[in-house]
């Protein structure tokens, strides 16, 4: 399915608000994420479904949902799409931001990559603004400790006042203890009070603290007040509406909160925090505490990213080296799948127009008309065993190897090198890898 | 003294602070998103064979621009 404008924004999220509960005590979690930090290996691996999960940011754009069952309670998982943020900059980030405020989520879970948990942090904090029921699962520890970075789960989770637990997705590991995390917030056996409040700018504190006591009235226990007295000093049009229709009342339209609005961004113009200055303001914030947190509670031994990946990245990307291994190895790829499918190709063809003569002799015996015969059996059947002996190999080899580059991760390299050039015919790098897709099948 | 320049001069290995983003719209947010504002320590780790792309160093996460954006991030160094 192709990404039109339905399967996109806001209509995804109507389709993805269908939450297909089995029975009425099954919770529902979303789960959130940077792109590419495992989310739907985590997903898959609670959910046993099997998610494809891509190496391209944005994979999952509607909501894929899964069950999944602990300690006897059900809890229905929600993949919401990976995304760094909630301001809704993007389809993406709409779908994400939507579904935590508006999906009625009994917990969210933020996956996070333990090898940058710094920049992890900035959806974090979005997240426990809008919902405190939140549990960080910080996965990819193995990775992490490769790298030799330490994190420090328990200091993590004081700071932030939510659980925090660690988790190796694609070796298993850590959801169970993810799991009981979830159900300790859902059922309130680890309290939330103390989710970190991100502190803003004095001016900003001041502006919230003018519109927060209007707007507690409306929101009543569905959404953070103080999170909607932010969007509506930020003038998010859009998200206001959805957030009426959401809680059934058209609050923008009180005069009290018209009086109170008024007032705060009063005090924001003084200090000359309207608009885009608002925005810088508040991400900047939002990243600061971000660093603040990870300061104390994650130890790198190598802040830079190691020598041997650097000394990697230089051979695969140098003016020098960078095309002519690019082009061995795509030589290598192509020929493997060229020769390499010749083989099998000759078996089945064998095999298949084997059993067609067979098939032939079947109608002959059981005396059928003859234009029957040649209809199903040299017709369909015989396009069919075609179609089948010369597709079939090249795809079975091909996409097993490119798979392979992709989880060594040479495919990002690959888009690097070629960004230049794709561009120029208004193109992006990451599309030579649908060019090299192609290839093989036109073959 | 610090002097400013844009984050494309800065050549490979060396490292400046973030002074300001001259970028605008959703370019601006996305960068932001990932850590880059005011103050942020950035390296420019490789260039890619045509010069562009480069990718840097931020936050600890390898992140390739192009010139085209970040042409309007202001660096110092030193």
């Amino acid at each position: 399915m192709g990404l039109t404008s339905g399967s996109t924004g806001r209509k995804a999220i109507d389709e993805g608000l269908l939450i297909c509960r089995e029975s009425p005590e099954d919770r529902v979690v979303g789960l959130a994420g940077n792109p590419n930090v495992g989310k739907s290996t985590v997903f898959n691996g609670l959910t046993n479904l099997n998610q494809h999960t891509g190496n391209w940011p944005g994979k999952t754009v509607s909501n894929a949902q899964g069950r999944c069952k602990h300690h006897g309670k059900g809890f229905i998982l929600v993949d919401i799409p990976g995304s760094y943020s909630l301001m809704a900059h993007s389809a993406e980030e709409e779908v994400a931001r939507d579904f935590i405020c508006f999906g009625g989520p009994d917990a969210m879970v933020v996956v996070c990559d333990a090898t940058c948990l710094e920049r992890n942090l900035n959806l974090v904090l979005q997240t426990i603004e809008i919902t405190p029921r939140t549990v960080v699962c910080v996965n990819l520890m193995d990775e992490a400790k490769k790298k030799n970075i330490q994190v420090d789960l328990a200091e993590l989770s004081r700071r932030l006042g939510v659980p925090v637990t660690g988790a190796a997705a694609r070796s298993k590991k850590g959801l169970d203890a993810l799991m009981d995390a979830v159900d300790s917030v859902v059922v309130g056996s680890f309290s939330t009070d103390h989710a970190l409040r991100v502190p803003y700018a004095p001016e900003i504190e001041e502006a919230i603290a003018l519109l927060e006591p209007a707007l507690e009235k409306p929101c009543g226990k569905r959404l953070s007040p103080r999170w909607l007295a932010l969007r509506l000093l930020e003038e998010d049009q859009a998200l206001i509406q959805s957030a009426q229709q959401y809680l059934g009342v058209p609050f923008s339209e009180d005069p009290a909160v018209q009086e109170m609005l008024e007032q705060a961004r009063d005090r924001l113009e003084k200090a000359d925090l309207l608009g885009d200055a608002l925005q810088d303001a508040v991400v900047s914030a939002l990243v600061r505490q971000s660093e603040k947190i990870c300061a104390g509670a994650v130890r790198y031994a190598d802040r830079s990213y190691s020598s041997r990946d650097r000394k990697i990245d230089r051979i695969l990307t140098s003016k020098a080296t960078g095309f002519p291994i690019m082009l061995l190895l795509l030589a290598a790829v192509f020929w493997l799948t060229i020769t390499g499918a010749n083989y099998p190709s000759q078996w089945l063809s064998t095999g298949l127009f084997w059993v067609e003569d067979r098939l032939a002799d079947f109608f002959v015996w059981t005396g059928a008309p003859s234009f029957l015969c040649d209809m199903l059996v040299h017709g369909a059947y015989r396009t069919l065993a075609w179609v089948v002996s010369v597709m079939l190999p090249p795809m079975a080899i091909f996409f097993p190897l490119f798979t392979l580059l992709e989880d060594l991760g040479y495919l990002p390299r690959v888009a690097f090198n070629l960004d230049r050039y794709f561009k120029k015919c208004s193109a992006c790098g990451k599309q030579s890898l649908t060019m090299c897709m192609v290839l093989p099948i036109l073959h | 003294m610090h002097t400013l320049k844009p984050l494309t001069s800065l050549q490979c290995g060396q490292t400046a602070r973030v002074d300001a983003l001259t970028l605008q719209g959703s370019m601006r947010r996305r960068l932001q998103d990932i850590g880059l504002i005011e103050g942020t320590q950035i390296e420019c780790v490789h260039k890619s064979p045509a010069g562009d792309p480069v990718a840097y160093l931020i936050r600890g996460a390898v992140i390739a621009l192009r010139a085209e954006d970040s042409a309007g991030v202001l660096v110092s160094c030193g």
